[in-house]
């Protein structure tokens, strides 16, 4: 009787599926964040699977920065349009006429104001009470404390302390006014995961994550694109490298790796010798404890 | 840097397949060294997460697992590390060219009981640590009563720091003898006991050269042979009814699926079945899935079921084959895992989920509180408080289509809800 079974890519997406249309089932008002993103790539056809034959039945949230990369803009609303999905892109237009930026500001108040400001401000706007995220758990060790359900405060908040348990496959659903969940369907997936299922799925994804000539300064151990409006050092000064991103955010915060990898299998070839995590080029995970303290603020 | 056991080419076979298992034990038991062991030497984590948490803050040439604080790999919580435990279950991933395996690392202390239910709730494979100098504990007998209760299939008991008592095999098989009596008794029929040191690698991923003695297979080669699934086809079919897909669009203006996840059994197109509570009988007509229709689908797929006639089916309900149906209950008893703070107590309301339905339910009495270190059961019990298990029953508001959890895991389980705070705080396997 061993002939059903499913391979691990199989599991992980039947499960992924299954949380999707718990939260539909039981939630008012759900949304998917929506960051352009591989993760989001894969969760958004994720999304897709599930409610198929039907239309997709939340819209899709993008929090812009307005720091994001040119790329990153070309293919949402391209990919958007192909999926023929409804997006809301959200801007915290206030942070932004006061000219908020990483290298004035600091790190952490830019990506406050912008990021986490930003999207609570959009779910308020929207009055969602579920918030579908593409966060993993082995992304980064507070996260792999993250249940499936993560129940925020009124102001968005986290409690690592107080959180629900989760047992076999019973998410509870249950909240009060005010309060949110924000629902991580590929907990369960690892980065390597991610990039077998966008081979196996044909998965659209942005360019960036491909390698090519770009122009890069050197900042430390860090790549950083040196396109246009990007905050340059004294001293530094851009040269072509051939790289490519690992994760993609913000693009003053985002560093490259050098790479050639210029299809799936090369990256898929790459990730299976790296000796480094993917967060590593992501700024805002360093320091002592940020991102649990962000998540605690109402990061996602 | 790691010892990668992928060579490139086998990564992209497409065979593997998913493992959960649960790691249950203290931080003395040599807990964490097993799992920095499994997952650095199968690449499970990165140089730069673990150089971040090197003694000697990432200084040394010393590249092996033994370098690494491990504890501060898992504890993930700034609260765990200032005050050096683990709070939580942490969820870690890490792969072998056969397999995937999603382990819930649970703490071990009595207070967390709660954590250790929760992380063995979605595994198929427990591993329980034992320290060889000590043998069986009462920590030990509590770890096994628990995995015997949420009924995994495999057990695997690591006795581990064999180094400390000189690799001896007559101390191994004592302790092995007296877990192998004491199992029998507590529903776990597939109990494996392998000598281990974590801190030297004998027995984990390899073999190392200390105990010629032990023919059998390592951690690693266990965790990468036990039977992974299969075992749900043979389980009558039940599929809980999560959502109802209408597109009601110009292409599909009638289309009428059943969306959800087949929790057991197998389904084809043309099965006779029936809905469940109200028993109304059809026919499957298709299996819908985005990648084409399917002829059959098994657990744990989510699939859309369309059936031959329109009949009246929303969440909550389970399809089930005709003829193999489960019970239809306004009672229940249960084993109950409290969790709440305050604890639960005759006559007290809750709301409970089981499967896609949530229902209310008031206790009626609470048969026995077990000792979870006696393992005896306590008739005159009148709550079960944090941490504690016990049977209690239950009258439901409206009835629940229900397996007893030795039948059938997944339809076998609910939570119960505090209908006040809303928080989960109880797990429970139906008797």
């Amino acid at each position: 009787m061993s002939q059903h079974k499913l391979t691990q890519l199989q599991e992980l997406e039947s499960e992924s599926i299954h949380i999707m249309r718990e939260v539909v089932a039981e939630f008012r008002n759900p949304v998917m964040l929506y960051s352009v993103g591989k993760d989001s790539s894969v969760m958004l056809h994720l999304a897709r699977k599930a409610f198929h034959p039907g239309p997709l039945p939340f819209s899709l949230l993008h929090v812009d920065t307005g720091y994001k990369f040119k790329e990153m803009y070309e293919f949402r609303d391209w990919y958007v349009k192909e999926v023929g999905a409804k997006l809301i892109v959200h801007r915290n237009e206030d942070a932004i006429a006061k000219g908020m930026n990483p290298q004035d500001f600091g790190v952490a108040r830019c990506c406050g104001a912008l990021k986490t400001g930003g999207l609570l401000e959009a779910l308020e706007n929207g009055g969602y009470d579920a918030a579908f995220g593409g966060a993993r758990r082995d992304e980064e060790r507070s996260r792999a404390k993250e249940r499936v359900y993560s129940m925020r405060d009124s102001f968005g908040q986290w409690d690592p302390k107080n959180q629900r348990p989760e047992l076999w496959s019973l998410y509870n659903g249950r909240i009060h006014d005010g309060e949110s969940v924000r629902v991580f369907p590929i907990s369960n997936w690892t980065e390597m995961d991610v990039w077998q299922y966008i081979r196996e799925e044909s998965i659209p994804i942005v360019p960036l994550y491909y390698a090519k000539e770009r122009l890069m300064v050197e900042r430390g151990e860090h790549l950083i694109p040196a396109e246009k409006g990007q905050f340059l050092l004294e001293g530094e000064t851009p040269k072509m490298v051939l790289s490519r991103y690992r994760t993609l955010g913000c693009m003053p915060c985002t560093g490259a790796v050098r790479s050639s990898a210029t299809t799936i299998e090369e990256i898929i070839q790459e990730a299976s010798v790296a000796t480094r995590s993917e967060r590593e080029t992501r700024i805002i995970d360093h320091g002592s404890n940020s991102m649990e303290d962000k998540k605690k603020e109402g990061y996602f | 840097m790691p010892n990668s056991n992928q060579a490139p080419d086998q990564i992209s076979a497409q065979e593997v397949e998913l493992l959960r298992l649960v790691t249950v034990g203290s931080v003395d038991d040599g807990k964490s060294t097993l799992i920095g062991r499994l997952l650095y030497d199968t690449k499970g984590a990165f140089e730069d997460q673990l150089q971040a948490v090197r003694k000697d803050g990432g200084n040394s040439n010393e590249s092996g697992a033994d370098s690494i604080d491990l504890a501060q790999l898992t504890d993930g919580l700034s609260a765990e590390r200032e005050q050096g435990i683990t709070i939580d279950v942490a969820y870690r991933y890490f792969s072998t060219p056969k397999r995937k395996f999603i382990m819930a690392d649970c703490p071990g202390h009595e207070q967390y009981t709660r954590n250790m239910v929760t992380g063995a709730s979605t595994a198929n494979t427990a591993i329980i640590l034992i320290d060889a100098r000590k043998g069986v504990l009462q920590q030990t007998r509590r770890h096994t009563h628990i995995i015997g209760l949420l009924g995994l299939p495999h057990l695997i008991v690591a006795i581990n720091k064999m180094d400390l008592i000189d690799y001896d095999e007559a101390t191994f098989i004592r302790i092995k003898e007296e877990l192998t009596e004491f199992c029998a008794r507590q529903n776990i029929h597939d109990l494996l006991c392998i000598p281990i040191s974590a801190l030297a690698g004998d027995m984990v991923v390899d073999r190392g050269d200390n105990m010629p003695w032990y023919k059998g297979q390592t951690v690693l080669e266990t965790l990468e042979g036990i039977e992974v699934s299969g075992h749900t086809d043979e389980a009558d079919f039940r599929f809980p009814v999560q959502y109802v897909c209408r597109p009601q669009t110009k292409e599909l203006p009638d289309f009428r699926g059943f969306m959800g996840r087949i929790a057991s059994g197998t389904v084809k197109v043309g099965d006779e079945v029936m809905q469940l509570p109200a028993g109304k009988k059809s026919k499957v007509k298709t299996i819908v899935t985005f990648d084409g229709n399917l002829d059959e689908a098994f657990a744990p797929q989510s699939v859309t079921l369309t059936l031959e006639d329109e009949i009246d089916i929303s969440r909550g309900d389970i399809i089930v084959q005709a003829g193999k149906a489960p019970q239809i209950a306004n009672e229940i008893e249960a084993i109950v895992c409290w969790m709440g703070e305050e604890p639960l107590t005759p006559r007290k309301k809750y709301h409970i989920k089981h499967a896609t339905n949530t229902v209310k339910a008031m206790v009626s009495e609470i048969q026995y509180r077990t000792d979870i270190n006696a393992l005896t059961q306590d008739e005159t019990a009148q709550e079960l408080a944090v941490n504690e298990i016990g049977k209690v029953s239950l009258k439901l508001m409206s009835p629940l289509t229900i397996d007893r959890y030795a039948d059938n895991r997944a339809t076998g389980n609910f939570i119960i809800i505090d209908s006040f705070t809303n928080n989960t705080v109880g797990a429970a396997m139906i008797c």
